[in-house]
C-alpha cells in the first residue's frame, strides 16, 4: 500500500518535472516565434562586423519594401547611421523618411548626424542630408533644419544649392512663418538669378510650389510674383536649362500677365524655339503659353504666325508614346473648340492605326468627326466604314455613331452617310447591324425625306428580315420598333409581321423595348386601323394588365384612354411632328473653356472637368490623412460615395460632351439605377 | 507634381514605392487596379489618366509591371507621363529588362535612382548618362569619393568634363521609318515619314558640332540657291543639347553633344510619298477553304535593295492545312499569330514576287469572317532615304584642335506599314486562281 503511494508520488513528481521541462521548451519556442525575424535583425544590426551590419540594413529595407513593419528596429537602425558607406547611409535615410511620422520623438536622435553630414566636405552628402531632412515632414525637425538649410542655400556647389532650393518649399509647407522669418524664401528668390541654370530651374519650381501651397491655404499671400526683369532673365537662360526646368519656367510664364502687347509678343517669339524640343511636355506647355497669350495680342499677323507654328508641333506630338498621345489628343479637342479650323488640313493624321490602343482610337474618332469638312467628308466616310468592320465592337460602334454625327453636321450629305450605313447593314454582322439600327433610327427623326424614302423602302425591311441579329441589344430592337412605327411609308404588311412576332414575347422584353412596342403599335394602329386592330388591342391589354413595370403600364393606360376617346384628337396627339434630336449643341461655356486652355495638358483639361469635380478640398484631405488607418468599412463607404461622384461626373461629362446625342435613350435607365 | 511614385506588379501589388510629399495616404494605391479594371469594363479601355476619391492616378504599363504616379492636384499630366517614361528608360538601361524580377533584385539601386530623379515631386536629373556617373551598381565605399555629377556644375548639364578618346569619331545614322496605310487597290490612305538622326559620339573634351543638312528653309533663310535637291522638313524636334534659339534664327544646328548614343533630332514629313512596297492581293473563299494570291512589288529604284522583307498576312483563326508556293523568298505558317509570313531576304528594286496560298477550314461555315486585319510589311533599305535628306557637312571644333572622323549612314525602314485586305470573293464554283 505504502509502496503504492510511494510509486504514485514518484510518478506524479516525475510527471511534474516533465511538464516543467515541456513548458520551458514550449516557452522557448513561443519566444522564438515572437522574436522572429526582427529579433534576428536586431542582433545583426548590433553586430561587431561591418559587413553583417550592412547586410542587416539591406534586409531591413527589403522587408520595408514588401510592406513588413520594421519600425520596431528604429533605434538599432539609427546606431548604424554614423558610417562612411554611402549606400548604407542612403538606405538608413530612406528608413528614416518612412518611419519618421510614426516615431517623431526618436527622429531627434538622428538630428546630429544630419547636421554633421550637411557640413561634410562631399557636396553629394551635404545635399543628401538636406534633402532627407526636408522629407521627414515632422514639426520636430524644424528647429534643427533652419541653420543647415540657410548655410546650404549659399553653398558653393550648385548641386547643393539646387537641392536646398527645393528643400525650402518643404520647410514652407511645415511652417510658413519659419520660412519667411529666417529669410529662406528671399534666398530662393535671389537664386532665380543664379549663374547655374539647374539652380534657377529648381528655384522657379520651388517658388511655384510654395505659391501653390499658399493658394491652397487661402489665407496666405502668394510667395512669388513675377516681374519683368525676372521674365527677361528667365527667357535668356531657358535654352541652357534642362528639360524639366524649361517646363517650370514656361508654366510660370503662362500665369504671368505681360505689361504690354509688345512684351507679350516678345515672350511668344522667345518661346517659338521651344516648339522644337524633344520633350513632349516642353512642347505642349509652349503651345499652352502661345495660346493663352493670344488674348494679349491684337496684331493679326503675329496671331497667324503663332497658329502656323503650333500646327506642326501638335501633329508631331502624335508620334509619341500612346499615353502621351492620349493627353495630346484630349488637348487638341480643346484647342479645336477655340480654333475650329486649325487642323482641318491635317485630318489624315488622325486616321486610326490598326494597333493604336482603344482609348486612342476613341479619341481619334471624336476628333475625326470634329475635323471633318466638305472636302474630307468622302475620304472620312470610307475610313469610318472600314473601322466599323474592326474586330473590336466598341470601336466599330463608335465609328457608326460617328457616321451618324457627320450626317447631322453636314445635312446636305446626310444621304451619302446613310448609304454608307446601308452598306454596313448588308454585311450582316451582329455589332454593326445593331449600332446601325440605332443610328438610322435617330437619323430618321432628323431627316423626314430620308425616313420616307430609303429608310422606309429598304432599311426597315432589311432590318426586319434580320431581326434575330438585333435580338441581343434592347436598344437596337427598340430603335427598329420605333422606326417601324414612325415611318409612314413602310409597307404595312412588314410592320404587321414584326408586331405579330413581338406580341407573344411582349412580357419577356426589356422595359425600353416594351415602351417602344406600345408607342409604335399605337401609331401603326392609327394609320392602319383595319389591319392591326386586334393585334394592337392584344398588345395594349398585355401592357395594361399583365406587365409588372409601372412605367409601361402608365403609358399603355394613357394610350388606352386616348384611343377610347375621339380618334381624330388621338391622331393629332400621336401623329404630330416630333422635335428633332439635337446634337452638336452643348459646347463648353467660354469661361470653362478658357480655364481648360490655361491648364492645357493638366488633369482638369484632360478630363474636361473642373478640378472641384475630381479633387478634394484641403479640409477633407486633412480628415482622411489623420485617420490613415481606416478600417475596411470606411474604405467601402468612401468607395461607394466616390462611385456616386464618379457616376455623376461621368454623366456631367457626357452632357458637356458636345457630340453626344444618346442621352435620350439613357435617361430611363438613369431613373431606375438611382 | 507627383506626390508619390509606385512600381506595381500586374496584380496591382506595390513592388517598390517612393513617397515624395507625404500628402496622400500610400494606401490609395490599393484601389488602383480596381479603378483601372472598372474603367476598362465601362468604356472598353482605360486611359492613362484616372481619378478616384480625390486622387489622380497617372500610369504607364510596361510588360508585367505598372509605373504609377499619384497626385492630389490639377497637375501637368504630360510632364508626369513623360517623367514616368524617362524612369522606365533609365531602369531599362540600368537593368536591361524592366520587369518584376529585375525590380525585386535591384531594390537598393531603384531607391537611389528614385531619390535622385525626383525631389518633392519635382523632376530632377533623368538622363542615364549623368545618373551613371554617381549611382553605380557596385557598392561604393567613400574611399572612392562619390561626387555630384560634373554636369551639375557645368555649362551644359548633359556632358561630363574631361572625356578622352584616343580615336575621335562620330557616327551619324539617319533612319527614316515609313508609316503608311494603303487601300486594297493600292492608293495611299495616309502616309508619313518619321525620321531620326541617331548619333554615337566618341569625342574628347567639349567639342562644338555643326550639322548641315539640305534643308530648304535654311537655304531660303540665307538667300542661297541649293545645288541639289533640298527638302522641306515639317516638324523638327531636337535633343536638349541643340541651341534652339540659333536654329530658330538661321536654321543652323549647333550643339555640344552628350557622350555616347543619343537621338539628335527627329523630323516628320507628311508629303505625298509613293509606297515602297505594295501588295496586290486576291482572296477567295469557298466552302471549307480559302485561297490567296499576293503580288508584292518593290517600287523603289533598281539600284536599291530591301533587306529582310517580311510580309505578314492574317488568316482566320481556325484555318489549317496550309499549302504555299512562291516565286521568291519563303513562306511559313505562324498559327500563334493567325497569320502566314512571307520572308524575302533580299528584294531588289522594281522586282516583283508572287505568292499562292491555300488554307482549309475544319468546319464548313456559312458566315464569312467580315472582320479583316491588314497585311503588315517589315523591311529595311540601306543607303536610301525616302525624303532625300542629306548630310552636307558635320563640323567638329574643339579647342585642342584634334581631327575627328564623321561617318554617315542612311537607312529606310518600315514604321506602321499596312496594306488593307480586299473584300474576299465568295465563290461556289472552282477557283480562278492558278493551281498550287
Amino acid at each position: 500500500m505504502n509502496r503504492n503511494t510511494d510509486l504514485k508520488t514518484a510518478t506524479v513528481s516525475q510527471i511534474q518535472t516533465n511538464l516543467a521541462r515541456l513548458k520551458i521548451i514550449s516557452n522557448k519556442f513561443i519566444n522564438n516565434l515572437k522574436k522572429g525575424e526582427n529579433f534576428e535583425l536586431r542582433t545583426e544590426l548590433n553586430s561587431e562586423y561591418r559587413e553583417r551590419r550592412k547586410e542587416a540594413v539591406r534586409r531591413v529595407i527589403a522587408n520595408m519594401t514588401i510592406g513588413k513593419d520594421v519600425s520596431g528596429l528604429f533605434t538599432d537602425v539609427l546606431k548604424n547611421m554614423q558610417t562612411d558607406d554611402l549606400e548604407i547611409k542612403k538606405l538608413i535615410y530612406l528608413y528614416l523618411m518612412s518611419y519618421a511620422k510614426v516615431k517623431p520623438d526618436l527622429v531627434i536622435l538622428a538630428v546630429n548626424t544630419f547636421v554633421k553630414d550637411s557640413e561634410d566636405k562631399n557636396p553629394l552628402l551635404r545635399a543628401l542630408a538636406i534633402r532627407t531632412m526636408g522629407c521627414l515632414q515632422v514639426v520636430e525637425i524644424l528647429d534643427y533644419i533652419i541653420d543647415p538649410l540657410r548655410r546650404c542655400l549659399y553653398d558653393k556647389d550648385a548641386y547643393v544649392r539646387k537641392t536646398s532650393a527645393v528643400c525650402t518649399a518643404k520647410v514652407y509647407e511645415l511652417s510658413e512663418e519659419a520660412a519667411i522669418e529666417y529669410g529662406l524664401i528671399d534666398a530662393v528668390k535671389s537664386m532665380v538669378a543664379d549663374k547655374n541654370t539647374l539652380v534657377v530651374a529648381n528655384a522657379v519650381a520651388s517658388l511655384r510650389e510654395m505659391n501653390e501651397i499658399a493658394k491652397n491655404r487661402n489665407n496666405s499671400d502668394l510667395v512669388w510674383i513675377l516681374d519683368e526683369t525676372t521674365v527677361t532673365h528667365m527667357l535668356s537662360i531657358i535654352n541652357e536649362c534642362f528639360e524639366w526646368g524649361q517646363i517650370a519656367i514656361l508654366e510660370a510664364l503662362v500665369d504671368y500677365t505681360p505689361s504690354s502687347e509688345k512684351s507679350a509678343i516678345y515672350i511668344c517669339k522667345s518661346v517659338f524655339p521651344r516648339l522644337q524640343h524633344a520633350n513632349c511636355s516642353v512642347v505642349l506647355t509652349s503651345i499652352r503659353l502661345l495660346l493663352t497669350y493670344q488674348k494679349f495680342i491684337t496684331n493679326s499677323e503675329i496671331l497667324e504666325q503663332v497658329n502656323k507654328k503650333i500646327v506642326p508641333s501638335l501633329i508631331s506630338l502624335l508620334s509619341s508614346a500612346p499615353e502621351i498621345q492620349y493627353a495630346v489628343l484630349r488637348s487638341i479637342s480643346l484647342v479645336l473648340q477655340q480654333h475650329p479650323n486649325l487642323l482641318s488640313k491635317q485630318i489624315r493624321m488622325f486616321f486610326l492605326k490598326y494597333n493604336d490602343p482603344e482609348y486612342i482610337k476613341f479619341e481619334k474618332i471624336e476628333l475625326l468627326v470634329h475635323l471633318c469638312d466638305e472636302t474630307s467628308l468622302e475620304a472620312l466616310l470610307s475610313e469610318l466604314s472600314e473601322y466599323s468592320k474592326e474586330i473590336d465592337p466598341s470601336v466599330s460602334r463608335r465609328s457608326i455613331r460617328a457616321i451618324e454625327r457627320i450626317a447631322m453636321r453636314f445635312k446636305d450629305h446626310a444621304e451619302r452617310c446613310l448609304d454608307a450605313i446601308i452598306d454596313l447593314i448588308a454585311l450582316k454582322n451582329v455589332e454593326t447591324i445593331q449600332e446601325s439600327a440605332i443610328s438610322v433610327s435617330r437619323l430618321s427623326r432628323s431627316f423626314q425625306d430620308l425616313a420616307n424614302g430609303k429608310i422606309s423602302s429598304s432599311i426597315i425591311p432589311t432590318l426586319c428580315e434580320n431581326y434575330t441579329l438585333l435580338e441581343s441589344d434592347p436598344n437596337a430592337k427598340a430603335s427598329l420598333i420605333t422606326m417601324a412605327g414612325e415611318c409612314a411609308n413602310v409597307s404595312p404588311q412588314i410592320v404587321f409581321d414584326l408586331f405579330s412576332e413581338l406580341e407573344p414575347q411582349f412580357l419577356n422584353e426589356e422595359e425600353s423595348v416594351q415602351l417602344a412596342i406600345v408607342h409604335a403599335s399605337v401609331i401603326f394602329f392609327l394609320r392602319n386601323p383595319e389591319l392591326s386592330q386586334t393585334l394592337v388591342l392584344r398588345i395594349i391589354e398585355k401592357a395594361t394588365e399583365k406587365c409588372p413595370n409601372m412605367d409601361v403600364r402608365d403609358v399603355a393606360c394613357m394610350y388606352w384612354r386616348l384611343l377610347s376617346g375621339d380618334p381624330n384628337s388621338a391622331k393629332q396627339v400621336v401623329l404630330s411632328q416630333k422635335p428633332r434630336i439635337l446634337t452638336d449643341s452643348a459646347k463648353l461655356s467660354n469661361t470653362l473653356l478658357a480655364d481648360f486652355m490655361n491648364h492645357l495638358g493638366c488633369v482638369s483639361s484632360i478630363l474636361q472637368l473642373p478640378p472641384s469635380k475630381f479633387l478634394k478640398s484641403a479640409e477633407s484631405w486633412n480628415k482622411s490623412l489623420t485617420n490613415t488607418n481606416q478600417d475596411l468599412n470606411s474604405i467601402d463607404d468612401q468607395k461607394s460615395s466616390a462611385n456616386n461622384e464618379e457616376y455623376l461626373a461621368n454623366h456631367s461629362s457626357k452632357f458637356s460632351n458636345k457630340f453626344d446625342g444618346d442621352n435620350l435613350d439613357e435617361e430611363p435607365e438613369l431613373l431606375i439605377s438611382l | 507634381m507627383a506626390s508619390a511614385v509606385f512600381i506595381l506588379d500586374n496584380k496591382g501589388k506595390p513592388l517598390i514605392a517612393r513617397d515624395y510629399k507625404g500628402d496622400i495616404p500610400m494606401s490609395s494605391i490599393d484601389h488602383f487596379l480596381v479603378i483601372l479594371q472598372e474603367k476598362a469594363e465601362q468604356e472598353g479601355s482605360a486611359p492613362p489618366v484616372l481619378t478616384h476619391n480625390g486622387v489622380v492616378y497617372l500610369y504607364l504599363q510596361e510588360k508585367d509591371i505598372y509605373l504609377v504616379a499619384i497626385s492630389k492636384r490639377d497637375t501637368n499630366t504630360i510632364t508626369i507621363l513623360q517623367f514616368l517614361q524617362k524612369l522606365s528608360n533609365v531602369f531599362t538601361s540600368y537593368f536591361k529588362n524592366l520587369e518584376e524580377e529585375s525590380i525585386r533584385d535591384n531594390f537598393v539601386i531603384i531607391y537611389e535612382l528614385l531619390d535622385e530623379m525626383m525631389d518633392y515631386g519635382i523632376p530632377q536629373f533623368t538622363e542615364t548618362k549623368i545618373l551613371q556617373e554617381y549611382i553605380t551598381q557596385e557598392s561604393h565605399v567613400l574611399e572612392i569619393q562619390q561626387r555630384p555629377p560634373t554636369a551639375a556644375t557645368n555649362v551644359v548639364s548633359w556632358r561630363p568634363d574631361g572625356l578622352f578618346y584616343r580615336k575621335n569619331e562620330v557616327f551619324l545614322d539617319i533612319v527614316e521609318s515609313i508609316n503608311m496605310l494603303i487601300s486594297p487597290n493600292g492608293t495611299v490612305l495616309s502616309g508619313e515619314i518619321l525620321g531620326a538622326i541617331k548619333m554615337k559620339v566618341y569625342l574628347s573634351g567639349m567639342p562644338e558640332l555643326r550639322l548641315g543638312l539640305n534643308d530648304k528653309a535654311m537655304f531660303e533663310k540665307n538667300g542661297r540657291e541649293s545645288k541639289g535637291k533640298a527638302i522641306e522638313m515639317e516638324d523638327v524636334r531636337f535633343h536638349q543639347c541643340v541651341r534652339l534659339n540659333k536654329f530658330e534664327k538661321d536654321r543652323t544646328i549647333m550643339f555640344i553633344p552628350p557622350d555616347g548614343d543619343f537621338d539628335l533630332m527627329t523630323y516628320r514629313l507628311g508629303i505625298q510619298i509613293n509606297p515602297l512596297i505594295v501588295c496586290e492581293s486576291v482572296v477567295e473563299t469557298h466552302r471549307g477553304r480559302m485561297e490567296f494570291m499576293i503580288k508584292a512589288k518593290a517600287q523603289f529604284k533598281q539600284r536599291s535593295t530591301a533587306n529582310n522583307v517580311e510580309i505578314t498576312v492574317p488568316v482566320p483563326e481556325d484555318a489549317d492545312s496550309p499549302k504555299f508556293k512562291c516565286t521568291i523568298g519563303s513562306v511559313s505558317y505562324a498559327p500563334e499569330i493567325n497569320s502566314f509570313i512571307w520572308k524575302i531576304k533580299q528584294f531588289q528594286g522594281s522586282k516583283e514576287g508572287l505568292l499562292r496560298a491555300h488554307f482549309g477550314f475544319p468546319s464548313i461555315r456559312d458566315d464569312l469572317p467580315t472582320k479583316r486585319l491588314p497585311i503588315s510589311v517589315k523591311f529595311d533599305i540601306p543607303y536610301f532615304t525616302t525624303s532625300g535628306i542629306q548630310v552636307r557637312y558635320l563640323k567638329i571644333v574643339e579647342k585642342s584642335g584634334y581631327q575627328a572622323l564623321p561617318w554617315v549612314r542612311y537607312i529606310t525602314k518600315n514604321g506602321e506599314y499596312q496594306i488593307r485586305m480586299p473584300e474576299p470573293l465568295q465563290l461556289t464554283n472552282a477557283s480562278r486562281l492558278p493551281k498550287i
